[in-house]
């Protein structure tokens, strides 16, 4: 098991890195659209929702299958998540405004679509710093709830997709659909889990 | 003729307007002779345009980028989507119908109906309201030469387009993302205004089809959704019409819609755009925008007194 694990996480890293390979892949070959650092914006974007999404399925795939694996995968997953998020934000902030940092704030105050995309990526900062064992172990139960927020920065990123699109709100709304069915398999389960007595 | 005695009129109407309304009773037979008897082929390459010294401006967009990097929703919502599904689109031969106020109604073949007009080429910013710009060497006559030769009455004070509406041809047609077809109008002054022009070709070619063939508006002053593609009909009316934006969203997109940096989107900043240039561009951060997209000195005047925030 141990051995499988390795693999699979070497596995999975490869794969997180691969939509990021991509984009330096169309970059090299001006396949970037007429507006690259638009491509880029909403390429990164895309990737923290769609992993964010994939993070928040591990616990639900756990359940119905009973498989630990889900589980020991799911900080991959989450980490790979704030690296995008974080990768997104950069280009924003560098690329887009060209540091131009007074531009930056004004609209993070100004922009809704851009406060709640702030406020996701900065409620996400102290989960991910959280994420290794030793601040498990230290956190406790606190380490639990601190990272159930997750669900608010899926719900904030949904509604940055949202209040940013100009007319069609397909896409967002089948990431928000998706976050939301997660959400409400995790709260079923919490009261189903509630109605049976312990078995210990 | 019906204008002749209206002096009022005369006050609120434009007075290049006006003046042309005399000359074109004599012009508008002729033309109209000219369209009977025309048999020659499409041509567009064949009248050389001037270039049009007062409109030339640096960092010009690759023509690879202004023809694959298009929003024209009539055949996808995404931006290659008009450059890669917009083969469908039939142009020859092509009609337009000249309708409501005016004297020369009827419905014209857009081949003949150019070759009233001398075409020019000017090379001119275009603004997205999406915050992103090109500049643009297009290739197009006046939009007041055709209004002329339509010969409008006293009472038109706007210009409605509407563009063509076929699913077959347009198959982004076939979703729901706008009530179809998409409709434009400009006040009559913005429509006679020199500045204004209506495109039939770019980068010294035929206009392709995702820019908007066979004809479109282009309106340098405005955000881009004012230049309507490929346009079948022309109505001139006494009261404003709706276009196809200010229906789906009447608080984030007026009648207007003159660029402005100080008047922001509801949702995003106007004050600056990313200017696609064709080069290298990704270290290419913003630029400010300029008031009325750097064309004030043609266009202040049309909006005098008038408070911008509210008509936006």
């Amino acid at each position: 098991m141990q051995k499988h694990i390795k693999i699979i996480k070497t596995l999975l890293f490869l794969i997180g890195l691969t939509p990021l390979g991509w984009i330096v892949y169309d970059g090299f070959n001006n396949n970037l659209t007429a507006d690259p650092i638009e491509e880029i914006l909403h390429r990164t974007g895309i990737w923290t929702l769609r992993i964010l999404l994939i993070t928040l399925a591990m616990t639900p795939l756990k359940i119905i299958t009973g498989s630990v694996l889900f589980i020991r995968i799911r900080r991959q997953l989450g980490l790979f998540t704030f690296f995008y998020a974080s990768l997104h934000l950069t280009v924003y902030v560098w690329l887009d405004l060209g540091l131009d940092w007074e531009h930056f704030f004004e609209d993070v105050i100004e922009r809704p679509y851009l406060t709640v995309g702030m406020l996701a990526w900065i409620i996400m900062l102290p989960m991910a710093v959280t994420s290794n064992k030793i601040m498990i172990r230290k956190l406790g139960k606190k380490w639990k709830r601190l990272h159930q927020t997750i669900y608010l920065v899926i719900g904030l990123g949904c509604l940055h997709f949202i209040w940013l699109v100009k007319s069609d709100i397909t896409e967002p709304l089948i990431y928000t659909g998706i976050g939301l069915s997660l959400l409400i398999f995790r709260i079923a389960h919490y009261y189903h889990g509630k109605r049976i007595p312990n078995k210990g | 003729m019906k204008f002749k005695n209206t002096h009022k009129d005369c006050d609120i109407t434009h007075e290049k307007i006006y003046k042309s309304r005399r000359k074109i009773v004599h012009a508008g037979l002729i033309a109209g002779a000219g369209l009977l008897s025309s048999t020659s082929t499409w041509s567009l390459t064949l009248p050389k345009p001037n270039k049009n010294s007062d409109f030339v401006i640096d960092g010009m967009t690759s023509e690879k980028d202004a023809t694959t990097y298009n929003n024209f929703y009539e055949f996808g919502l995404s931006k290659s989507a008009p450059s890669e599904r917009s083969a469908t689109l039939i142009t020859e031969p092509w009609t337009v119908e000249i309708t409501g106020l005016c004297e020369n109604q009827g419905k014209y073949d857009v081949e003949k109906l150019i070759k009233q007009f001398q075409v020019e080429e000017r090379i001119y910013r275009m603004r997205c309201v999406e915050a992103w710009s090109m500049v643009i060497p297009w290739m197009g006559f006046k939009l007041a030469d055709l209004i002329k030769f339509c010969q409008p009455h006293s009472s038109a004070k706007y210009v409605y387009f509407e563009t063509l509406y076929d699913p077959k041809q347009m198959p982004g047609q076939h979703g729901r993302s706008i009530p179809w077809p998409y409709k434009e109008g400009l006040r009559i002054d913005e429509a006679m205004n020199e500045l204004t022009l209506v495109a039939v070709g770019m980068y010294g070619k035929k206009l392709p089809n995702q820019n908007g063939a066979p004809l479109r508006l282009v309106v340098p002053w405005k955000y881009g959704f004012k230049g309507i593609k490929s346009i079948v009909k022309i109505k001139f009316l006494d009261k404003q019409p709706l276009n196809s934006w200010q229906a789906i969203a009447p608080k984030e997109y007026g009648f207007y819609a003159n660029v402005n940096p100080n008047v922001d989107h509801p949702r995003w900043s106007q004050a600056t755009e990313r200017r696609i240039t064709g080069g290298f561009s990704l270290f290419n951060s913003r630029i400010k925008t300029q008031m009325f997209n750097g064309y004030s000195d043609y266009v202040a005047e049309l909006y005098k007194g008038m408070d911008l925030t509210a008509n936006f």
